[in-house]
């Protein structure tokens, strides 16, 4: 309990004291992830949703498939990607274990089927509707996943910020990928795992708290952003 | 023709702009952080010697540097080196304070991946460290006869010792203070509750010897032992562990000082010749992969052993624990 309380005045000191080493983990948490979503999010939405309201032979056990998908422990990930680019891997020669690069790798492979099997899942319950609207209106199939996407927008950001959860709150990718390596790949969830592991409950908290309160003003601006017209703006 | 379901009121395109505006606000933090981040953070995409891109990133190092050392010209930056060390080592801050000097010294940046010896060793032999610097030194021995590394030196040592509650349950500062092998027998006995490593580190396979030593099969082996944990874990874990539980455990001096103030454990057992924990590095061979950084690797060997890092290494912990952390014993 004491240590709690010592988390949250550790927390004002870290951040009042802009320590250095504090800020890099930060951003680059932040920068990772929100790399690693907007990619996954680009490439799977769409595909999700187009997926989605494509009736297909199998559509069924790949939905299954899907969903299993979603649920791979995020260390699996990590030791695929790692198995790839070791350097004497299929892809050591770019060079990039422990870098942030294959942090962003890792967790955009992470976060993919998790947007691609939740944009389905939606695409196939609501899009079906608007489909046959798009379809009655003449649209092409490309039109019509434009439709349905502008039309399920609202969902798809929630989709969005879900991945970007799974992302800023994994540990095992990065880890292993990245190598945790102080000043070049070190983020807050593989920061937090080191002081714990060094018995620093305070600063381990402060950064815990840190990370929820960062994430807490993303996802409230996003949240912002997704709202419909507001009551003043329809009157 | 755009299709949409709807069209929008006045109010609606207001709403737009808004959100326009805020997509930008947003877009612009993602880029700040992503430049931000860039500088301090990010080491260059590719190992492969791009000198542009890690001149980047290291002038804002040297920059730092340069200010401490006025009198020396700067190095220049000659790109990265994969440390592949153990937790002891890096646990006890040791690789923090003197590395520094290394990258000033050469102009290379040291990437410290830390991680159990046996994990360090396979990481030389994937290929996916340029030197190591670990501490079991009959595995260090065979990953050169095998080819994996150029040669292996003597760094620096310390001493192991075990640690348990204040208490002392199994009384083994009394009986056992300087008989390591006796304390074991006893702990085993007794039944006290012991944690171990577990994770095939330098520390645990140094442990497993000990067992050995004191004529008893190792206790992970067989599941009803319930008082021997095998944690599968670093140092500092296991330390932490071993408070919690109010057990005893094998540890580096090291580390034990720099997490003392954290833990409730003191030292029960200490001294004896086979708790005797030699450092060794090793450059790894270039015929591993082509990855290797041969040269970083060899720079940082020649780095370690000369004699002003060894004087820094015997400087170390000495003002805050009163001992050195670690003695060098370079030949």
């Amino acid at each position: 309990m004491q240590h709690l309380l010592n988390g949250f005045r550790e927390a004002f000191v870290l951040l009042s004291n802009l320590d250095k080493e504090i800020f890099d983990i930060i951003f680059l948490s932040f920068r990772v992830s929100l790399t690693a979503t907007v990619l996954g999010a680009l490439f799977c939405i769409p595909t999700g949703i187009a997926l989605g309201i494509t009736p297909f032979r199998g559509k069924r056990i790949f939905g299954r498939i899907l969903f299993t998908l979603m649920s791979t422990p995020s260390v699996i990930v990590g030791l695929l990607v790692l198995l790839f680019i070791s350097r004497n891997g299929p892809l050591g020669f770019l060079g990039i274990l422990y870098t942030p690069t294959a942090m962003i790798l890792a967790q955009t492979l992470l976060v993919a089927p998790l947007l691609l099997g939740l944009s389905f899942s939606l695409a196939r319950q609501q899009g079906r509707v608007i489909d046959r609207v798009g379809k009655t209106l003449g649209a092409s199939f490309g039109r019509r996943v434009i439709l349905v996407m502008r039309e399920l927008k609202a969902e798809s950001l929630a989709h969005a910020m879900t991945g970007f959860s799974r992302a800023i709150s994994e540990v095992g990718a990065v880890m292993i990928v990245g190598g945790n390596i102080k000043y070049h790949t070190r983020v807050m969830t593989t920061a937090i795992t080191r002081l714990n592991s060094m018995g620093e409950y305070p600063t381990a908290i402060a950064l815990g708290i840190v990370l929820f309160i960062i994430s807490l003003l993303i996802n409230s601006l996003l949240y912002r952003f997704q709202e419909g017209p507001s009551y003043e703006d329809r009157m | 023709m755009r299709l949409s379901l709807h069209r929008n009121t006045k109010g609606e395109i207001y709403m737009k702009m808004k959100k326009v505006l805020i997509a930008m606000l947003l877009v612009l933090a993602m880029l700040a952080t992503a430049c931000g981040g860039e500088e301090a953070t990010e080491a260059p995409a590719t190992d492969a010697p791009t000198e542009e891109a890690t001149e980047a990133v290291d002038t804002t190092e040297e920059a730092a540097d340069t200010t401490e050392e006025a009198q020396e010209e700067p190095v220049e930056a000659k790109g990265e080196i994969i440390l592949s060390t153990t937790t002891s080592t890096e646990d006890s801050g040791l690789l923090d304070a003197i590395l520094p000097d290394f990258t000033d010294k050469t102009g290379y940046t040291v990437k410290v991946v830390a991680v159990g010896t046996g994990a360090a060793l396979q990481n030389g032999r994937d290929g996916n460290a340029d030197v190591l610097l670990v501490h079991a030194k009959a595995s260090e021995e065979e990953f050169v006869e095998e080819g994996y590394g150029v040669e292996r030196f003597d760094v620096m040592y310390n001493d192991f010792v075990i640690v348990g509650p204040e208490a002392d349950p199994a009384g083994l500062k009394a009986d056992y203070g300087a008989d390591v092998k006796g304390a074991l027998q006893h702990i085993a006995e007794e039944k006290a509750a012991f944690v171990s490593r577990g994770d095939d580190s330098g520390t645990h396979k140094k442990e497993l010897q000990l067992w050995e030593a004191a004529e008893m099969t190792d206790p992970g082996e067989d599941a009803a032992n319930e008082w021997y944990t095998s944690a599968g874990k670093g140092m500092g874990d296991v330390l932490t562990m071993a408070s919690e539980m109010e057990a005893y455990t094998m540890t580096d001096r090291a580390t034990y000082l720099a997490m003392k103030d954290d833990l409730d454990l003191v030292i029960v057992v200490e001294g004896a010749e086979d708790l005797f924990n030699q450092y060794g590095v090793i450059a790894v061979d270039a015929s591993v992969s082509d990855g290797i950084n041969t040269e970083g690797g060899q720079a940082f060997v020649d780095w370690i052993l000369a004699p002003e890092t060894q004087e820094l290494i015997k400087g170390y912990g000495v003002e805050e624990y009163g001992e050195p952390l670690f003695v060098p014993n370079a030949q």
